[in-house]
């Protein structure tokens, strides 16, 4: 058997893995394993910007961006975490600088900021410049940032070592197992601590900004150890993917003065939100998209509409939006200012679409993004197994695998990043404290035993099914009922296709038997986590007999305070799901009416 | 329309030697190379073996030679390459299975060259940024464009030559540094580039410029580290 000790253990290595790792191995025997090269993780096509209220180019505050996510979030989020990772913003972005990570500058020097859906000056309601950004790359930049600092701090990596199992006795965690790609060996991590750390799941939907690595393993292997899930029926669609593609549009795009268009050329958005039109929060932009294209309003019908960023069109919905530069001169851009700007943007519209984005408008639709809900923490990244905050020893969670809850029914853009940055430290910091005060625990009996008899299955599988198939309907399924809007007759028949999905999937088999990078094992396997979360996303959707944020219903079409202020924790309960609710802290603001 | 892809196939577990298999399958015009290779890999031989990830040329993971060329899978389009396709591995690493090189050598060299921020002077006193213009930004602001893919180095003959030469993306990065007006350890990230395995072995074959997904234009890159040594100032 092979088996390694280290006090801490990180799973996944994207930006709140890094960031835990980082701060874990200043004081404790510290290992990140990932099933990608840290640089491949998905943090890397974050686009836009991070959000902190550093104030650069115009007044901005802690407490407006707190108020800003908490309105995001249908005030679902809570209260206390949201302040706390608002309040830490500003200095977490300041650290990335003194990292060495090149944002890009204001004329004096300073970390540029640009507007995003969402972010406002809470006196006047119009947007903010609150999103620091490294041209159209930021996550990029933050990954490979704290990747290169985890270079310089000798962090221990495990490349490409696919995490399959957490490892749990006597009521505390560890360790994990985890399958080296390369040999197909099964490595035992004999830990103090786990931090999960693996992404969301949003390959499970047809049309999606997600890369394949996001399957759900760190919730899916926690959730098969009996660790409840919270919120997962709150799950983001980005309004601006591309048609067909999902490949993400940066919300950047709208926020260097971008335009929405229907098929009748109406600039659809201020009927759904006056104020600030089209950087309303993202759950109310998709809806309305929808809406368009049910009504016929698609470009010539079809199930699409164009998002314009053409500078004649940028700068003439300036002028009449009265929107100005922060010294109050005109918006006059060019359209080398805006390639500048937005480089990736403009490379992907060529690349793929065959259209230049400086004298096109670009084909859009909504695309799955990003998973609000996930395993609970605290705001400290320890892991809370019911609703009342029990803390189970030894595990944490943070990223977009974590729901601490910050973004509540629905994120803000910019706030996965700083997600990351703030808790991935909280919990890197804290498991390594947690680490100095205990011994190893000792491993179970045969340790392996549950992840090798789970891969057992797939390669000595019938083969009556093929996984690719499999996959296509779920994702299928997933999308036109348990999409941007839902309703019980598409849930129940999710729910009823899922369980047929799940019983399939035992009669999946491989071609190959090799132990050397046998990928189709794995995506088998990957594809099993996704089967199980989609049915706990369906379970917890059909359950939840409201609309907020996210999860919006056409049979229960209202936000209901009364009822479902509150959180969602399911639990695996003998191939049975069972439901508690964890109440929303409210501090400062008492829920209201959303309007954007 | 239907498209001829052959893909270089080894299963180190079975194969002694390497060979084709030809794969004729339905595509359109839209669809990635990376899409073929999935449609294969899910409905005809799931014993295919490849990395990717992000599909959209962020992630770096899908570096492959497509028709002779250095590409990454997820940004190659069926219509930019016509309806006979030959996948191979990218050169100078050593093949595991199938389109899945050894990228260690590739990391190794990345790693030589000091690839992270240095800067050990105190932070501004109150604690915010260290300032920096626009224009100090736009200096390296070219060469942080880097996902690390691995095409610039392995389209390199020097590297194919010998994996003891930095290579490109090594370089690249290190450009990304020394050129950041706010990095302290130009001088000796500029000893090692200088080194025998370093900007000697760049022949300006330009390879490494037409290979970058990311349209880095890394021979102008190495053009100005090789004048940085020859100088002896980073301007």
């Amino acid at each position: 058997m092979n088996i390694h000790q280290f006090e801490v253990i990180v799973v996944g290595a994207g930006g709140a893995g890094l960031m835990a790792g980082l701060y874990a191995s200043r004081t404790a025997s510290t290992a990140v394993i990932s099933k990608l090269y840290p640089t491949r993780s998905h943090t890397g096509a974050a686009q836009g910007g991070i959000g902190a209220a550093l104030g650069n180019l115009e007044e901005d505050h802690p407490e407006w961006h707190t108020f800003d996510t908490v309105k995001g979030s249908d005030y679902l989020g809570d209260q206390d975490a949201i302040e706390f990772m608002c309040e830490e913003a500003i200095d977490a972005i300041l650290e990335l600088e003194h990292m060495g990570l090149p944002f890009d500058r204001t004329p004096d020097g300073k970390i540029s900021q640009r507007p995003f859906g969402g972010h406002t000056n809470n006196l006047t309601g119009k947007p903010v410049r609150r999103a620091a950004h490294a041209a159209d790359r930021t996550g990029h930049m933050i990954l490979q940032t704290l990747y290169q600092q985890c270079l310089k701090n000798n962090v221990k990596f495990y490349d490409e070592f696919q995490v399959v199992d957490l490892l749990i006795k006597d009521g505390r965690t560890v360790g994990a197992v985890a399958l080296d790609m390369a040999t197909g060996e099964l490595h035992v991590f004999h830990g103090k601590t786990v931090i999960i750390a693996t992404g969301g799941h949003g390959r499970m939907w047809e049309i999606t900004s997600n890369a394949y690595a996001y399957s759900g393993d760190g919730a899916a292997i926690t959730w098969r150890r009996g660790i409840p899930l919270e919120d997962m029926e709150f799950f983001q669609f980005h309004p601006t993917g591309i048609y067909k593609l999902g490949i993400l549009i940066t919300e950047g795009v709208r926020g260097e003065g971008g335009i929405l268009f229907n098929g009748k050329g109406e600039r659809f958005m201020t009927k759904y939100a006056p104020t600030v039109k089209d950087l309303a929060s993202r759950d109310v932009i998709s809806r309305a998209m929808y809406i368009e294209i049910r009504d016929g309003n698609g470009i010539n019908g079809s199930n699409y509409l164009y998002l314009d960023v053409r500078p004649e069109v940028v700068n003439k919905y300036a002028a009449l939006d009265g929107r100005t530069n922060p010294d109050g001169s005109p918006i006059n851009v060019t359209a080398d200012e805006l390639l500048h700007k937005l480089p990736d943007i403009v490379d992907f519209n060529r690349v793929y679409l065959g259209i230049d984005p400086m004298t096109q408008p670009m084909p859009i639709q909504p695309t799955a993004h990003y998973t609000m809900g996930g395993i609970p923490t605290n705001m400290y990244g320890e892991v809370v197994i019911d609703e009342k905050n029990t803390v189970f020893p030894g595990l944490y969670a943070a990223g977009e695998v974590a729901c601490v809850s910050i973004h509540g029914a629905n994120r803000l853009g910019t706030n996965s990043l700083l997600d990351l940055v703030v808790f991935g430290k909280y919990a890197g910091l804290r498991a390594a404290e947690y680490a100095r005060g205990v011994d190893y625990g000792s491993l179970p009996d045969d340790p392996e035993g549950f992840a090798r008899e789970q891969f057992d299955r797939i390669r000595n599988g019938s083969g009556k099914e093929n996984a690719f198939t499999i996959g296509r309907e779920m994702k299928k399924v997933m999308f036109d009922d348990v999409g941007v809007f839902r309703t019980e007759e598409g849930m129940k028949r999710a729910l009823a296709k899922i369980g047929e999905l799940r019983e399939r999937f035992k009669q999946v088999g491989v071609k190959d038997t090799g132990r050397i990078f046998n990928t189709e094992v794995i995506n088998a396997w990957e594809l099993g986590n996704l089967l199980d979360l989609a049915e706990v996303v369906t379970y917890s959707a059909l359950n939840r007999t409201e609309s907020r944020g996210g999860h919006a219903r056409d049979d229960y079409a209202k936000r209901d305070d009364v009822n479902w202020l509150k959180h969602t924790f399911i639990w695996p309960d003998n191939g049975k799901f069972r439901i508690a609710y964890k109440p929303v802290v409210i501090t400062k603001y008492q829920p209201k009416e959303r309007v954007y | 329309m239907q498209v001829t892809l052959k893909v270089f196939r080894f299963n180190p577990e079975v194969d002694k030697k390497w060979h084709y298999e030809t794969y004729v399958i339905e595509a359109q015009l839209t669809d990635r190379v990376l899409d073929l290779l999935e449609y294969v890999k899910g409905y005809i031989d799931g014993t295919l073996s490849f990395r990717r990830s992000c599909a959209h040329g962020v992630c770096g993971s899908d570096a492959l030679r497509v028709n002779g060329l250095n590409r990454l899978a997820c940004k190659t389009l069926v219509r930019d390459v016509g309806d006979k396709i030959t996948v191979d591995p990218i050169m100078g690493l050593k093949v595991i299975k199938d389109l899945i090189v050894d990228m260690d050598p590739f990391f190794d060299n990345y790693k030589k060259i000091l690839p992270y921020f240095i800067n050990e002077s105190p932070i501004p006193a109150d604690g915010r940024e260290r300032l920096q213009s626009p224009e100090q930004r736009e200096r390296f602001d070219d060469t942080t464009k880097c996902i690390l893919c691995a095409c610039c180095t392995t389209s390199c003959p020097s590297f194919w030559g010998s994996d003891d030469y930095l290579g490109p993306a090594a370089l690249v990065t290190a450009h990304r540094f020394i050129f950041d007006s706010r990095d302290e350890a130009a001088a000796d990230r500029l000893q090692i580039v200088a080194e025998t395995s370093g900007l000697v072995r760049c022949h300006t074959v330009y390879n490494c410029t037409l290979a970058c997904p990311r349209e880095i234009q890394v021979t102008v890159a190495i053009g100005e580290l090789k004048r940085a040594v020859m100088t002896g100032k980073v301007d």
